[in-house]
């Protein structure tokens, strides 16, 4: 079809609303669907029972008729005296599993009182240093019991070591231990931005806890490989669909070229995916990822397990689509992109809450946000059967839609090279700079509306009250650094990190290093500059 | 002022926050806007902002902070600024700045909050009307 | 205007004074007139090295790396990091000050951003200005950087005592591009990322294009012919990678090379000389072009001559040559 004709298909017919329908990932969207856009799908190969090979459908055969999925809210603020009484009223609330924020200072692995950490302490997340902030933290909560997330990336290894020690002073050993760690550092690079060391370097880390985990930790998921923070950064569904799985990937390659047998760690891989706006596109895109992992797996990399090739998901509603403005809005939007995640697949959710974009939530807020996912799970019927969208000519199109999309990445990506290098070549930054853009572009001409925002504004002022963290805390944990520091074996301090550097020198798995130096109570940032400087830091190129 | 005079600006990131979405979005579009943007991203100390400042000697500086610690650094900025005798340079923060954090940040010398929502047109204004000199 | 207060300034090392009169030169040619008659004097200190490349080559990396040396021979360094002006907006965007983070608190090290603002806009003239005032604030060394290896770069790396290109393995086109523009020039060919495939490809490139062409940098003839240790300068070429710092002793030494070359046959002298004529020829340039231009706006005569054109009984040559006469030229 020539270009002209193909427009003229398109033309609004008369008395339509907009030039052309969009979705987020600039895929123009039909007025009708109909057998004609499926009429070559097949249901073995491409849907499949949920459960079975090739996962489209769900990643269980029951999903929540049998289990609904973990309504897991991130938290963490503060110091870890009082993150330990948020998570034990969440606890008490009904909350599933625990999340944990951490400070950027940690993430950054900077002690509270580094300059760096200037105004940071205690903000956006909770402050640790040492082992003792650690089981503060967990305080009265019996690790074997729960499932812990850890939302940690470059020093995610420090944060397992002290988890693995503080459920050891509970009395329990590694293998009983559930829970996650984010350890997706190719994803810092493209669009989060808190990475440390170099990606070599890094990735040789993120292997070392992945074959400790699968020895010693079994039961842990080592890496939650995110598209959250790409979407975050502005990139389209697509590109969060593709770059994920791309990253997915380029962990079991690394992986395997350590030798470790692919269903040995396959099965602990899980996955973190955004929850936007486009209530289709978001369900399509990860009935996609599921088909896509598991054909890749299975041809690819020859993996056996059912588990191998079964993709399982965290998500969490768009942080990026909340507005300041009409800030209740928000629950209406984080309802809808819930349901997405819910009709979507999802293993677990956290829903944001609506005060998130002017400042960390409010007890109120938080409350609000995890009855929405109770909402959903009891009242709408959409947890009564599995995959409910599936067969919609709509929905099988736009699977199938993506599903090329991502594949035409995944070439692009090959042809750099791989990940590494297209993270060296810019290519990921390059792509979500351009999309963020055009989003922003779009706004601002009013071609995509937000309610209340560049639409049905009102011009009143907003009081909602804010959680504020003072001064205080940053104070109080200085405090106990130092007394930490005073009373601490100093010498085997030195000595366990002379250790590390050593190891880090060479090749062996630093995971029983890191432990040591854990115990001993070196704070994270001792131990990052440590590992600096063997490893170096990184330096990203601009690109706008 | 002559007419090859252009507008030079500065926008940077104090502290840790390394979502470096917004600026780099405004800095293209202040660049669009024919102005002469310095970029120098994210994980700025204050004193890195302040020798920037120094040796720039741009007209307008945007500080974006997105972590909450725009209370801690801000001021510090702004006082360093002081000492050095600096007064002509036009700084606005942009980012997520609760309204009871307003007032102190202005008596320190911050001119513009220009926080989610604000246009991208509306920055851009902003900038060229309220130079110092 | 009065800016001995600020000129007073900069002789006492004060930085923002510094910052200031770059400012004012780079935008008012007037001022820069009035503050280079006052500094020229105290110029001739700043030992004054050009780095450029393509986009991508690791300039920035390079000369933050190159800084951190010299600041350890406690040398102080003045950076000049010139971006291209978009041509559609007549904005820019100057990011080379990134990759220097780690000197932004050395009281040794001095980084300013420039805009080139079209290549006509004089950014030579300005850059030269700025030189002095860097070379008069203190600095040992001023390291210009800026993207491309064209005309323009000529022109501005007539002010530099080092020419240093930087090329990289993969890269295609670039030795057709530096052929055509700042081959002349060139002292030192740096093929940057040397642990990439290419690399030793990359170097035997450069050394056939050397091989088919002449180093027209200095002007050989009109050196002083009694000096007997006078000897051509072949262009270096050396490997390294700017991220790692491999083998930047080697480029330190071959930078020191130069500059003893430069200084033992006496060359530095005629250096100096087409200098001082380049510049003075840009500064005529523009002021004559203003001159010009003021002329034909201002005064009735040439409306005359205009209508003479229009009508055929003039060509344009012949009005030309009656406005040089009217600017009392002949």
């Amino acid at each position: 079809m020539t270009e002209i004709d193909e427009h003229k298909t398109l033309r609004p017919k008369k008395g339509e609303r907009q030039e052309s329908f969009r979705n987020l990932s600039d895929i123009e969207i039909k007025r009708l669907y109909t057998p004609e856009d499926i009429k070559n799908l097949n249901y073995e190969m491409d849907l499949g029972e949920p459960g079975k090979f090739p996962f489209t459908r769900g990643a269980y055969s029951n999903m929540y008729r049998g289990r609904l999925w973990t309504m897991r809210q991130f938290a963490g603020f503060g110091t870890a005296a009082q993150t330990n009484e948020r998570y034990k009223f969440l606890l008490e609330h009904g909350q599933t599993g625990l999340s944990v924020a951490f400070s950027l200072h940690t993430i950054y692995g900077y002690e509270a009182d580094n300059e760096y950490a200037l105004g940071e302490v205690g903000k956006e997340g909770v402050s640790i240093d040492t082992l003792k902030d650690m089981e503060t933290l967990f305080n009265s909560i019996d690790l074997s019991k729960i499932s812990t997330s850890m939302t940690i990336n470059a020093p995610a290894s420090i944060l397992l070591a002290m988890y693995i020690v503080t459920a050891e002073k509970q009395g329990h050993s590694p293998d009983l231990l559930r829970g996650t760690i984010q350890n997706d550092i190719l994803k810092e690079y493209i669009a989060q931005k808190s990475w440390i060391f170099p990606p070599e370097e890094s990735m040789r880390l993120i292997v070392d806890t992945i074959e400790y985990c699968t020895k010693h930790v079994p039961q842990w998921y080592t890496i939650s490989i995110s598209g959250y923070h790409i979407r975050e950064a502005g990139s389209t569904a697509v590109q969060e669909l593709a770059f994920t799985l791309a990253d997915g990937f380029a962990y079991v390659e690394a992986a395997m070229e350590r030798g470790l047998n692919v269903d040995d760690f396959a099965p602990r891989l899980s996955f973190f995916f955004n929850a936007h706006n486009n209530f289709f596109e978001e369900i399509c895109k990860y009935r996609a990822a599921r088909r896509i992992w598991a054909k890749r797996m299975k041809n690819k990399y020859s993996a056996k397990k059912l588990e191998s090739l079964r993709l399982r998901f965290h998500t969490q509603t768009a942080g990026v689509s909340l507005s300041a403005q009409e800030p209740e809005n928000n629950i209406a939007r984080v309802t809808m992109q819930g349901l997405a995640a819910v009709l979507g697949g999802t293993q677990s959710l956290h829903t944001n809450s609506f005060d998130e974009a002017l400042c960390l939530p409010t007890e109120k807020a938080v409350k609000i946000a995890l009855r929405t996912q109770q909402i959903i799970a009891q009242e709408s019927g959409a947890a009564d059967t599995v995959d409910p969208l599936a067969g919609s000519y709509y929905i099988e199109a736009l699977t199938n839609r993506m599903e090329e999309e991502a594949e035409a990445y995944f070439e692009k990506i090959a042809e750099l090279g791989g990940v590494i290098p297209a993270i060296k070549a810019n290519f990921f930054q390059k792509e979500i700079a351009n999309a963020s853009y055009k989003y922003q572009q779009e706004i601002e001409k009013n071609e995509r509306i937000v309610v209340g925002v560049n639409d049905f504004q009102l011009r009143e002022a907003c009081s909602t009250p804010l959680l504020k963290i003072d001064d205080q805390v940053s104070k109080d944990q200085i405090d106990l650094l130092n007394k930490i520091r005073k009373n601490r074996d100093n010498e085997m301090v030195k000595a366990k990190l002379e250790k590390l550097k050593i190891a880090a020198q060479g090749s062996e798995n630093l995971m029983p290093c890191i432990i040591d130096c854990v115990r001993e109570y070196a704070s994270i940032g001792e131990i990052i500059s440590t590992l600096k400087e063997v490893f170096g830091t990184y330096d990203e190129d601009s690109i706008f | 002022m002559s007419e090859n005079r252009k507008i030079k600006v500065l926008v940077c990131k104090p502290g840790l926050d390394g979502h470096d979405r917004g600026a780099k979005v405004i800095a293209r579009a202040l660049r669009d806007a024919g102005m002469e943007v310095i970029y120098t991203g994210i994980h700025q100390t204050p004193d890195d902002v302040v020798n920037t400042i120094i040796q720039e000697d741009p007209d307008a500086v945007m500080l974006s902070i997105l972590s909450g610690a725009h209370n801690a650094l801000c001021p510090i900025i702004m006082d360093k600024l002081k000492e050095q005798g600096i007064d002509d340079v036009l700084v606005a923060v942009g980012g997520i700045i609760p309204d009871e954090d307003k007032p102190i940040l202005e008596e320190h010398g911050l001119k513009g909050f220009l926080g989610p929502g604000t246009e991208l047109k509306e920055i851009v204004e902003f900038v060229k009307t309220n130079l110092k000199r | 205007m009065g800016y001995e207060a600020l000129i007073d300034r900069l002789l006492k090392g004060d930085t923002r004074a510094a910052a200031r009169l770059i400012t004012i030169v780079e935008n008012d040619i007037a001022s820069a007139e009035e503050i280079i008659n006052s500094i020229y004097k105290y110029t001739g200190k700043a030992y004054i090295l050009g780095i450029t490349g393509a986009p991508g080559s690791g300039k920035s990396t390079l000369i933050s790396t190159l800084t951190t040396i010299f600041v350890k021979e406690e040398k102080k360094v003045g950076i000049i990091c010139v971006d291209p002006t978009s041509p559609l907006t007549g904005g820019a965007l100057l990011g080379d000050r990134i990759r220097m983070k780690k000197h932004f608190t050395s009281n040794n090290v001095f980084i300013r951003s420039m805009a080139n603002r079209g290549q006509l806009g004089g950014l030579a003239r300005a850059t030269e200005d700025i030189i002095k005032i860097l070379d008069v604030y203190g600095c040992d060394i001023v390291i210009i950087e800026t993207v491309g290896v064209g005309q323009s770069e000529v022109d501005i790396f007539r002010s530099a005592q080092s020419v240093l290109v930087l090329l990289v393995p993969g890269m295609g086109d670039d030795i057709q591009a530096i052929k055509a523009g700042i081959m002349e020039i060139t002292d030192i060919f740096i093929v940057n990322k040397m642990d990439l495939p290419g690399a030793d490809r990359k170097v035997s490139e450069i050394m056939q294009m050397l091989e088919l062409s002449m180093n027209f940098k200095y002007d050989y003839e009109n050196i002083n012919p009694g000096n007997a240790k006078m000897c051509k300068w072949t262009p270096k070429i050396v490997k390294l990678n700017s991220k790692t710092g491999e083998n930047f002793e080697n480029l330190l030494e071959i930078i020191n090379e130069h500059r003893v070359f430069l200084k033992e046959t006496g060359v530095i002298e005629n250096y100096h000389l087409i200098r001082i004529r380049n510049e003075t020829l840009q500064i005529l340039k523009h002021k004559l072009t203003k001159k010009v231009e003021d002329l034909i706006n201002s005064n009735s005569q040439i409306d005359e001559y205009i209508r003479l054109v229009m009508d055929k009984s003039m060509d344009p040559y012949s009005m030309a040559n009656l406005i040089i006469k009217l600017l009392g030229i002949e």
